[in-house]
C-alpha cells in the first residue's frame, strides 16, 4: 500500500531550484533509502515530508506530497503531520533531562498526564527501540550521560513515543560506531512491521543491507527509483551506475 | 577515484582471457587426438589440465578478495560474480578435454573401422563454441554470446547421430562393443563441453545486462 505520494514536486530556496520535478511513490511498511552525493537534494526532500522546510526562509514548494492520499501542504495541521511523521537526525539530540522525561516529553505535550499511562509509553517506546534492557535502571539519570549509540536509540524511542506512522531518518547512523550502527539497522528491520521508514544515507552498504527500495538523486533530480536489489545489481541509468560504483561523486 | 579497483578488474580480465586460452588449447589438442590419432596428446592434455586447475584457483581467490575488499555493486558485482561462475565451467571443460584424451587412446586403433565423420564434426563445433564464448567475453559481445547458444542445437543433433551409429556398430559386431561405448562417451563429453560453452556465454550476457537469459 502506498504511504507517501510525491507528484511533480519542485522546491526552491529563493532562486535556487533545489528539487526538480520529483515523482516518487513510497510504500507502507517498507524501508526506502535516498542516496546521492552531497547537495543532491535528498535531505531537502526528506525534510519536506514533515514540512521541516517550512522553517527555512525563502523556501517554496510546488506540486503535491500526499500522505495516505491527503495533501500535506493543503489543509493538514502541521502538528498532526509531525505527530504522524517523526524524524531522527544525524546527530543525536537528547533533551537535557532524564531518560524518562525525554520519552515522556512528546506524549505530555499531546495531553497525556496520567503517570501509569506515561510509564507504559516510556517502557513500550524504549522496548520498541531495543534499548529498554540497557536503560531500565537509569530512567531517572540524565540522557546526556548515555553513549552516542544509546542517545540515538533514545531519540528513536522518543520519536516512537507519540506513535508516528512514518519515521524519517536523516543519516541517523553516520556518527556511530559499527556496533551501534548494527543495532539501529536491526531495529529498523523490526520497526518496519509497524512503521514506514524513509532514510537518507551516505552509506550504500547500509542502504543495501536494510532498505527495500532505493531512490538515487543527482543535482536535485531523482534519477532512478527501484527495488534496492535492482538498483545495486543492474541500475538502468548510467549516472546511477557511475555513482554507486564510485566512478564519481 | 577508484584506480586500484579498476587495475584489479583489468587483472581479473587478463586472468580470464589466459584461462580461456588454456582451455581452447586443451580442446584443440583433443580434436587432434580424435581426428588425426595424435598419440602424444595425452601428456599435453594432462599438463594443461593442471594449468587450468591452477588458473581456476588463482582467479577464484582473486574474485573472493575483490568481493571482500571492494564490496562491488552494479556492473562490477555482475562481472566479478560472473567470473566466479565462468571459471567453474572452464575448469569442467578442461576436465572433459582430458577425459576425451584418455578415451581417444582406447579407440585409436578403431578409427579406421568407425565412421568418425560426425564425432569429428562434434569436436570441431564444440571447440568453436568455446572459442566463440571466450571471444564474446573478451569483446563483451552479446550477439556473439547468442551465437554460442544457437550452436548448441547443432551439437545436440550430431550427438543423436553418433548415438544411432554406435547402436549400429554394436548390433553389427559385438567385438567392437567396448570401443563403441568409448566412442559414445567421447560424444557425451563433447556434448557437455557444448553445454559449458553455453553457460559461459550466459554469464557473459548476465555480466553485461544483469539477465542471464539468452533469447
Amino acid at each position: 500500500m502506498e504511504k507517501f505520494a510525491i507528484d511533480n514536486m519542485n522546491l526552491y530556496y529563493g532562486k535556487f531550484h533545489a528539487l526538480k520535478n520529483v515523482n516518487l511513490h513510497m510504500e507502507q511498511n517498507k524501508i526506502t533509502a535516498f542516496i546521492g552525493p552531497s547537495g543532491c537534494g535528498k535531505s531537502t526532500l526528506l525534510k519536506s515530508l514533515n514540512r521541516m522546510n517550512d522553517l527555512v526562509e525563502g523556501c517554496k514548494i510546488t506540486g503535491e506530497i500526499k500522505l495516505d492520499g491527503e495533501d500535506i501542504y493543503g489543509n493538514m495541521d502541521v502538528n498532526i503531520l509531525r505527530k504522524r511523521v517523526g524524524m531522527v537526525f544525524q546527530k543525536a539530540n537528547p533533551f537535557p533531562m532524564s531518560v524518562y522525561d525525554n520519552i515522556a516529553f512528546g506524549p505530555r505535550t499531546h495531553g497525556i498526564k496520567n503517570k501509569k499511562e506515561l510509564d507504559r509509553i516510556v517502557e513500550e517506546s524504549l522496548r520498541d527501540a531495543a534499548i529498554w534492557d540497557e536503560l531500565k535502571d537509569r530512567l531517572k539519570k540524565s540522557a546526556l550521560g548515555l553513549s552516542g549509540g544509546q542517545q540515538q536509540r533514545l531519540c528513536i524511542a522518543r520519536a516512537l513515543a507519540i506513535k508516528p506512522e512514518v519515521l524519517l531518518m536523516d543519516e541517523a547512523t553516520s556518527a556511530l560506531d559499527p556496533i551501534s550502527t548494527g543495532k539501529i539497522e536491526e531495529l529498523c528491520l523490526k520497526l518496519k512491521d509497524n512503521y514506514t521508514i524513509i532514510m537518507v544515507t551516505h552509506n550504500m552498504q547500509q542502504a543495501l543491507r536494510i532498505s527495500d527500495n532505493t531512490a538515487f538523486f543527482l543535482l536535485g533530480e531523482m534519477v532512478e527509483y527501484n527495488s534496492t536489489d535492482a538498483i545495486f545489481s543492474a541500475p538502468q541509468d548510467k549516472r546511477t551506475e557511475e555513482y554507486i560504483t564510485g566512478r564519481f561523486g | 577515484m577508484r584506480e586500484y579497483f579498476d587495475i584489479e578488474l583489468d587483472k581479473l580480465n587478463n586472468q580470464l582471457i589466459e584461462m580461456g586460452g588454456l582451455v581452447e588449447q586443451a580442446i584443440k589438442n583433443t580434436i587432434g587426438m580424435i581426428i588425426n590419432g595424435n598419440s602424444d596428446g595425452l601428456e599435453f592434455a594432462r599438463e594443461h589440465e593442471e594449468r587450468i586447475n591452477t588458473a581456476e584457483k588463482i582467479i577464484q581467490n582473486h574474485c573472493i578478495r575483490l568481493l571482500l575488499h571492494q564490496a562491488p555493486v552494479a556492473y562490477d558485482l555482475r562481472y566479478v560474480s560472473s567470473a566466479l561462475k565462468m571459471i567453474t565451467d572452464l575448469e569442467r571443460i578442461g576436465d572433459q578435454a582430458i577425459d576425451i584424451a584418455e578415451m581417444a587412446q582406447y579407440i585409436k586403433d578403431r578409427t579406421n573401422v568407425f565412421n568418425m565423420t560426425h564425432i569429428a564434426e562434434m569436436a570441431k563445433q564444440s571447440a568453436n563454441m568455446v572459442t566463440l564464448a571466450i571471444d564474446a567475453f573478451v569483446k563483451r559481445d552479446i550477439e556473439l554470446a547468442k551465437t554460442v547458444s544457437r550452436r548448441d542445437d547443432i551439437i545436440d543433433e550430431l550427438f543423436v547421430k553418433v548415438k544411432e551409429e554406435t547402436v549400429e556398430i554394436i548390433h553389427s559386431d559385438k567385438e567392437l562393443g567396448t570401443e563403441a561405448i568409448d566412442l559414445m562417451m567421447i560424444a557425451k563429453y563433447l556434448e557437455r563441453i557444448g553445454d559449458h560453452a553455453v553457460n559461459v556465454a550466459e554469464w557473459v550476457v548476465f555480466s553485461i545486462t544483469g539477465n542471464s537469459k539468452i533469447d
